[in-house]
């Protein structure tokens, strides 16, 4: 596991930018400009631009769908431009659908499942990376291990035990098993080993300040940036997360992907409404991706494996 | 840091006792020992909370759910268990619908493992070129990450629905007859391959180009010198130096197509979608260990499902090791 890396600064995404490579030192120029010597080619950017069409059209073509009547949608050839009932169709999938409910539940879910990952990975991911203790390499690699468990595999278990705790149906029952996370402290422990300096925390000591309260006062500063970034991307797996919320849940108090099932599971197929629903659901993490996108791309490429 | 504190206090300590003296030494000697406690302990303490969270909710449930598969349990009555030994496993064994799922869960994940890698490598390499906009590219790429599996499915349902979506009338443009995408097998697991595809290649294309980026440029300058195509390089410089996270995206992708359910389920059509289409044409085994437990109330069959889909893993895991070896032999 030693081929793991992360580079100091999360929050410094234009390090990997290499369109402006003259903000850095030499060192960083060279990386940069050595690392990749190749001009992109027209044959590259027809590629890439093909890529993008593809990723983003089916979310483009939800907004067409779900903008237009039902009878338009199911003619062919299919709409491909916006039609003039988004906010009618919006406002119906929000009250019909039980969507309203479920954007609720999801946000309360996603957001604390977020909160507690964040702080409970950077608590163990600063005693990982700067404090001493014995056991401290084999207790990591098990965290390592953990994420090799598909959580999946448990849930008859899981779901007797929620039905014993009387959290059947309760928003709970999907945040408790979900609290920590694995990604999250290897990844603080990457960022904090190289970001915090040993020096500081030997002066919080000398201080006389006890354990919680560098954490408090020393690493927390230091550690916002990767803290944001796990605050980020742990809030788009809870928001998406489906099999458990949807073995746990029911209709009446759903997440969203529990309720985008039932959207499509009525009599009579309203695929606009459907559209809309699943509009929707995906428009927070939109906005969030259109508004922090380069703080999770540089989040996702500092937590990859490198080598 | 601890001892050297307490050295100090016993340096320091009054000749003499008197009552303020007893009153500080205690205090100061309790101090002494609240700080090596701190330094002791709160480590533990620090990284405890996960440990505890993934034993309870993790772990524990794992080990159990083999108990539960030695049993009878209905879901209306959990906490009636009536002990049947290996019974639900030879029912397994005898069941066409679990060879069914088991078979369909390695099409599908080959199907949509297998290209979605391919492609994720090919995007890497062009995203790995100086270029402008390259911000733009990278968010479009992970665009599909941020659509839940629901919103995805739904989509992608529609876009291959047999009389009026997209794919059929695009065909129909070309003079292809209309394929029925969910009732036949083999275009079903093609469709919902591609929902699985067009979710996770650009994520996995940003793991590949973090690791392109930290490939020492020597290695391409030494490689150029020795007269390598720009082919020549990507084979023999790019991917040996991403070896690692190749490794680490095939780990990822197995047991993602393992679990796989949401795709499947919500393509089928809703909850009861569980079936996986009208003849099972595209019934996983994460559809069957629901249909089980919370179609036909048999929690201990369903645990059964479970421990084949964690040997199923472990069985892939042990095969790509034998191939690795194999291929290392042989090279």
């Amino acid at each position: 596991m030693t081929t793991h890396s992360l580079p100091a600064r999360t929050d410094a995404p234009a390090r990997t930018e290499p369109e402006k490579p003259a903000r850095h030192g030499g060192r960083r120029l060279l990386r940069e400009r050595a690392g990749r010597t190749h001009h992109a080619g027209p044959l590259a950017y027809i590629l890439l631009v093909l890529m993008a069409v593809l990723s983003i059209f089916p979310l483009y073509w939800t907004m067409v769908a779900a903008s237009t009547d039902n009878t338009r949608v199911s003619q062919t050839p299919p709409p491909f431009l916006p039609g003039p009932n988004l906010f009618s169709n919006l406002a119906r999938a929000w009250d019909e659908a039980a969507m309203g409910k479920a954007m609720i539940n999801s946000t309360i879910v996603a957001g604390v499942i977020a909160l507690s990952t964040v702080f409970f990975a950077t608590l163990a991911g600063f005693a990982f990376a700067k404090l001493r203790f014995k056991g401290r390499n084999v207790l990591l690699m098990l965290v390592i291990g953990t994420m090799m468990v598909p959580p999946q595999l448990g849930v008859v278990p899981l779901f007797m035990m929620m039905s014993e705790l009387g959290w059947s149906q309760q928003l709970p029952a999907v945040i408790f098993p979900t609290l920590v996370s694995a990604v999250g402290v290897f990844f603080m422990r990457q960022y904090l080993s190289e970001a915090l300096p040993d020096e500081l925390v030997e002066a919080g000591r000398v201080d006389g300040a006890h354990s919680l309260r560098i954490f408090w006062s020393i690493v927390l500063p230091v550690a916002r940036p990767a803290m944001a970034v796990i605050f980020m991307i742990t809030f788009v797996h809870a928001w998406n997360d489906f099999f458990w919320p949807f073995v746990v849940l029911d209709m009446t108090n759903p997440t969203v992907p529990v309720a985008l099932t039932q959207l499509s599971a009525g009599y009579v197929r309203d695929q606009s409404l459907i559209m809309a629903g699943a509009l929707l659901g995906t428009l927070p993490l939109l906005a969030m991706f259109i508004v922090f996108g380069r703080q999770i791309v540089s989040g996702i490429m500092a937590g990859a494996v490198k080598g | 840091m601890a001892t050297s504190t307490t050295k100090a206090l016993a340096g320091e300590e009054p000749p003499g006792p008197s009552r303020a003296g007893d009153g500080t030494e205690t205090s100061r000697r309790r101090g002494a020992w609240l700080h090596r406690l701190d330094v002791k302990g709160a480590p533990y303490a620090f990284v405890a909370p996960f440990f505890v969270v993934f034993a309870a909710f993790s772990f524990y449930p794992l080990i159990y759910t083999s108990w539960i598969s030695l049993h009878d349990v209905e879901l209306a009555t959990l906490d009636v268990m009536e002990w049947v030994a290996f019974d639900n496993y030879v029912e397994l064994w005898g069941d066409s619908r679990f060879w069914n799922a088991l078979q369909n869960t390695i099409t599908i994940g080959i199907i949509s493992t297998v290209p979605q890698l391919l492609m994720a490598l090919g995007i890497a390499h062009l995203l790995n070129y100086r270029m402008r906009a390259s911000l733009f590219f990278r968010v479009a790429s992970l665009v599909p990450y941020a659509t839940s599996v629901g919103a995805a499915a739904l989509v992608f349902t529609m876009i291959f629905e047999r009389d009026f979506g997209m794919i059929n009338w695009g065909l129909g443009l070309v003079g292809v007859d209309p394929v029925n995408w969910e009732a036949d097998k083999w275009p079903a697991q093609v469709a919902i391959s591609t929902i699985v595809i067009w979710r996770w290649t650009g994520y996995n294309a940003l793991l590949y180009l973090a690791a392109m980026q930290a490939i020492p440029a020597d290695r391409y300058e030494a490689a150029s010198l020795d007269g390598a195509s720009r082919w020549q390089q990507f084979r023999h410089v790019t991917v040996p130096g991403i070896r690692s996270t190749i490794v680490f995206t095939i780990v990822l992708s197995t047991i993602g197509a393992t679990q796989l359910f949401g795709e499947p389920l919500i393509f089928g059509q809703g909850p009861n979608g569980v079936t996986g289409g009208a003849n099972n044409q595209y019934q996983t085994l994460g559809l069957l260990l629901y249909e089980e437990g919370w179609k036909n109330y048999q929690m201990g069959r369903s645990a059964t499902v479970a421990w084949a889909m964690f040997m199923l893993l472990v069985l892939a895991f042990v095969a790509q090791r034998l191939i690795k070896r194999l291929r290392s032999r042989t090279s």
